[in-house]
């Protein structure tokens, strides 16, 4: 007999194709399970007993350990974008006026670029591990066990990540808007011979607070973002380590794909400044 | 102490059971065999709070606790003390904390009085000087007595056991066994064991069920489910390939 003639070859080739009201209905049902966890997570944020080791251990999980990977795509995302905004000037405009490079570049990294670097590099660090690793404790029946011992998965799991991702999300991305604000100032002025004096001169003339503070409300967005998605996969882990991995690619490409969306709404819904 | 009053669960298509009533009495250890993916862990995950059931009672001291929220489950599962069939010991927990988990939670003790506690249920357990170790570090013996040790910490009216003889060697298997009767003694606790080690059963039971297609289809006494003239009792008890059990 052909293998392809086989039931099983025409079932792995072929699967059957699902009514589009079948995808409707799993997303719905999945914006529902999201909802639900988010609706949990806020209910039992200022319930006792707080986890006080577990939230500062996430800290240093989010935050410290996430340093390495902000430092080098914020200064490599600075070095470009100083590259660009430099060829830019000099062909477009002339020699010059390279310096208001500085607060474009400024603009750039502190209200998109590093938020959006910072969201995408956590997802990919923190929320893929979160999903593994929630993942792991509920096939092995983990969290059956916490709740069976008085504590509330949610409380235990969920809410520590949240915060700590929604608090240290901010803090990293101004660390990276300070890396990657700093090589774009040494690609120009080091590199490029760009002037110094007027490089900062223009960032400090048409740079805003509120630029800074934009970009530290949408990190805070997308730090709440990566723990839900991270800890919802993780708790509908299902199917032994093939469940894990799914979970944790699920995990990543939802919570990028959603920073991204939600990025552009945030850009749209903040305003683009509070008044002169 | 716990009663299960016609309880029914279904997973999409899968009926897993269909109308589950049984009884534990106060300090009696009942076991509960039928074969692997019969619906005994879903049983036991009922009582402890764990699912909810399509329909029917879990009663726990008089109270029907599919009915509770979360919080006021908590107060409920403080009665028990659970051995996981795979021991879910906290991977990232050290022996010690895995042991102290439930009595800080349960418990307004001192870190020194907790400490001791730990000290003393690993010792009742047969195992000393390992607070500091990490789960893996554990043989699959140990892994069980440590989980059993976490089970019993905060002194529980009722301890589940999830299959505590799997997995391990007939040896082990034994003293896991010897222990379980030790422990009904010591804490003078009501004990529910889920297995399909019929050796276990007959030496740790005061009482034997069969669950077979969702339901309770025979239970009494280690003899008596011994002499028992239903033959998918008897195929079960025997272990044989051939009988009316279907789809095994």
């Amino acid at each position: 007999m052909r293998i392809w003639s086989s039931s099983l070859f025409r079932a792995k080739m072929f699967p059957k194709v699902k009514s589009p009201l079948f995808y409707i209905n799993a997303f719905f049902e999945e914006m529902g399970e999201v909802g639900l966890l988010t609706f949990k997570t806020f209910k039992n944020l200022f319930k006792k007993p707080w986890e006080k080791g577990i939230f500062i251990q996430q800290l240093e999980e989010v935050g410290v350990r996430s340093l390495p990977v902000v430092s080098l795509t914020a200064a490599f995302g600075g070095l470009v974008f100083g590259l660009q905004t430099y060829i830019g000037f000099h062909r477009y405009i002339g020699a010059g006026s390279e310096t208001y490079g500085g607060p474009i570049i400024s603009l750039g990294l502190s209200k998109e670029l590093i938020p959006i670097l910072v969201g995408l590099m956590v997802t990919g660090r923190v929320g893929s591990a979160m999903a593994a690793e929630i993942g792991t404790m509920k096939i092995t029946e983990q969290i059956d066990a916490l709740f069976s011992l008085g504590a509330d998965p949610i409380r235990y799991l969920v809410v520590p990540r949240t915060i700590a991702c929604f608090v240290m999300l901010p803090f990293l991305t101004i660390y990276g808007d300070l890396i990657g604000i700093a090589a774009g100032f040494f690609y120009n002025v080091y590199l490029m011979g760009v002037n110094r004096v007027l490089y900062l001169r223009n960032i400090l003339l048409y740079m805003e607070l509120w630029d800074v503070f934009s970009g530290l409300i949408k990190a805070s967005i997308f730090g709440l973002i990566i723990a839900l998605i991270g800890c919802w996969q993780g708790l509908k882990t299902e199917g032994g380590a093939e469940g894990v991995g799914r979970a944790t690619t699920r995990t990543v490409v939802i919570a990028s794909i959603l920073i991204l969306i939600v990025n552009f709404f945030l850009s749209k819904a903040l305003p683009a400044d509070i008044g002169s | 102490m716990i009663r299960v009053v016609d309880l029914y669960k279904s997973f999409g298509d899968n009926k897993v059971l269909q109308g589950v009533n049984l009884h534990l009495k106060e300090r009696e250890t009942l076991v509960i065999i039928g074969q692997s993916g019969c619906g005994k862990s879903v049983l036991l995950k009922h009582i402890m709070g764990l699912l909810k059931p399509d329909s029917g009672k879990v009663y726990v001291d008089g109270v029907d606790i599919t009915v509770l929220d979360d919080d006021e489950l908590h107060k409920i599962t403080r009665k028990f003390g659970m051995l996981f069939q795979g021991t879910a010991l906290f991977d990232s927990l050290t022996v010690g904390q895995n042991v102290s988990f439930g009595l800080e939670r349960y418990t307004d003790y001192s870190k020194e009085k907790i400490e001791e506690i730990v000290r003393e249920n690993l010792a009742k357990v047969g195992l000393r000087k390992i607070e500091h170790l990490m789960p893996f570090e554990l043989s699959g013996g140990m892994r069980k007595r440590v989980g059993l040790a976490r089970a019993i910490a905060y002194n529980p009216d009722i301890i589940l056991y999830d299959e505590p003889s799997t997995g391990i060697d007939p040896i082990r298997a034994d003293a896991i066994n010897d222990l379980i009767i030790r422990m009904k003694k010591e804490m003078n606790a009501g004990e529910l064991i889920i297995t399909h080690d019929m050796v276990s059963a007959y030496k740790v039971a005061d009482r034997i069920g069969m669950l077979y297609k969702g339901k309770i289809i025979e239970m009494g006494t280690p003899e008596e489910i011994r002499n028992s003239k239903n033959p998918v009792v008897q195929q079960f008890i025997r272990g044989r390939a051939e009988g009316p059990i279907e789809n095994w």
